[in-house]
């Protein structure tokens, strides 16, 4: 039993979640995954909590104009799992499959993931590299921001007070794309010490595009630009892509605790990111 | 405030009168009697207390009993049909997956998942099923065994 008592409503419309959540007093419940931890913790005390497991419109996972659409409430293992997802967006699909294990996959969904911002989350990497689009409903109708714009510091959104997320698209990726995601895992929780998302287009042998996403490292997920830059125009042989991960922790004020400090952080990052980078590389056609 | 829930376990719905912050866990050993579901560590990593959910493993300390309403729970006292051992459980008994039996139950539920997911796991895929789950006796290796074991009796 969870020691303070809370009211409990399970809104079946967006319309009627956003009215609920309007006074500020309640807390959105999607798969419990991280709120149901802190509330055991007394480090968030609700006094009202809405389940959105029952508000149409926040399911589904969907095609359309070139992006895919994953409704709020998708579970990661629903992502995991979708043929639409891993053959359309596999870097998605198979960051879905490395978060935290099997229980928390089938419970946890990507709306509650993305909203939380934890810093060693997995997915703020693959949506940084895949350059992805937050919907969000509230009272004044719905607005669409990047990620990047998004995820604005440690368990930090640029979600307003009275909003819901109610869906993330992400692109239909090009034919011969190489993706990776590879991450050092805490593994008690499985959660990402560093993590980094590569996406890798070829033309005529060198790197045309490059995408790199980091997570874990700082206290936001966030793009690596200097490496993409570093990426571009090289042939993506092991020493283009040292030159390219030695700057991925560059400006980065680098998180330390008791998992790893900062200059160890730093350092995994530029190791799994150089083999993010390779085997993206290889999967690149 | 108490709401009113209707939770179908092992197959029998019942209704019952809870407070929103009851954990289902707790809701099922101490107002349903179910006590093969086990608390380890209540912080959602151990496992111990894995039930199915609507046909998914689910760490049951990490659920509010007012989110199963209207849905289907599975306990491992459910899993047994007409006292015959579900092949998981007959496996776990001839492999020797388990000394003190606190997680079997949890990693029985665990394994049961894997295989109705995928029927023909190799060793490593079994792993990765049972990450969730924490065993402190036996070191895993029977335990493996064990759902290899079950995935061929399943499959013949
Ligand atoms: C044992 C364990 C291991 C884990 N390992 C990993 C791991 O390896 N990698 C990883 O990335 N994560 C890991 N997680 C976290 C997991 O991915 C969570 O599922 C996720 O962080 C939160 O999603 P949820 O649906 O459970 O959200 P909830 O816990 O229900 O909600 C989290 C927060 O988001 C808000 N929220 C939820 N949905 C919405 C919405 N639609 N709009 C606006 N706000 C919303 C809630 O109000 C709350 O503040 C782990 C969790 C556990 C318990
Ligand atoms: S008691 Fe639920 S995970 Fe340990
Ligand atoms: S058999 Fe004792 S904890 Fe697994």
């Amino acid at each position: 039993m969870i020691a303070q008592d809370f009211n409990y409503s399970t809104p079946a419309t967006i319309e009627e979640a956003l009215g609920l959540i309007s006074g500020g007093e309640a807390k959105l419940l999607a798969g419990g995954m991280s709120l149901i931890p802190l509330m055991k913790l007394r480090l968030a005390a609700p006094g009202h909590v809405v389940d959105l497991s029952r508000v149409a419109g926040l399911s589904g996972i969907s095609e359309a104009g070139g992006a895919i659409r994953v409704g709020a409430m998708m579970t990661h293992y629903e992502v995991e799992s979708s043929a639409l997802v891993r053959a359309r967006c596999t870097l998605l699909a198979e960051t879905a499959a490395m978060i935290g294990d099997v229980q928390v996959r089938n419970r946890g969904t990507m709306g509650g993931a993305v909203a939380h911002a934890d810093p060693s989350a997995d997915y703020p990497a693959a949506l940084q590299a895949l350059e992805a689009r937050v919907t969000i409903a509230g009272a004044a109708g719905t607005r669409v921001v990047s990620v990047d714009e998004f995820f604005v510091d440690t368990f930090t959104t640029g979600l307003e007070p009275g909003e819901i997320i109610t869906g993330i698209e992400v692109p239909v990726e090009p034919e011969g794309t190489g993706v990776s995601y590879q991450k050092m895992l805490q593994p008690a929780s499985g959660f990402a010490i560093v993590g980094v998302a590569v996406r890798i287009r070829k033309e005529g042998g060198v790197i045309s595009f490059a995408r790199v996403g980091v997570t874990g490292l700082g206290s936001r997920a966030y793009r690596a630009a200097g490496v993409e830059e570093r990426l571009a125009g090289t042939a993506g042989s092991a020493s283009d892509i040292a030159n390219a991960a030695a700057v991925i922790a560059d400006g980065i004020d680098a998180n330390s605790d008791i998992h790893a400090s900062a200059a160890y952080r730093a350092q995994m990052a530029r190791v799994f990111g150089a083999r993010a980078i390779q085997a993206a590389v290889n999967r690149a056609a | 405030m108490k709401r009113q829930i209707s939770v179908t376990i092992n197959g029998r719905t019942r209704t019952d009168e809870v407070e929103p912050r009851l954990l289902l866990i707790h809701y099922l050993r101490e107002v349903c009697g179910l006590t093969g579901p086990h608390i380890g560590c209540e912080t959602s990593l151990c496992g111990a207390c894995t039930v199915e959910f609507n046909g998914q493993a689910i760490k049951s300390c990490t659920m509010f009993a007012v989110q199963a309403d209207g849905g289907r729970v599975t306990t491992i006292e459910g899993l047994a049909s007409n006292g015959t051992l579900h092949p998981v459980q007959e496996a776990f008994w001839e492999e020797h997956a388990l000394q003190c039996g606190f997680c079997t139950p949890g990693m029985i539920m665990a394994a049961k998942q894997l295989l109705d997911r995928n029927p023909a796991p190799d060793d490593p895929e079994i792993r990765h099923g049972i990450e969730g789950n924490l065993c402190r006796c036996t070191g895993y290796q029977n335990i493996v065994a064990a759902v290899r074991s079950a995935a061929a009796k399943m499959s013949a």
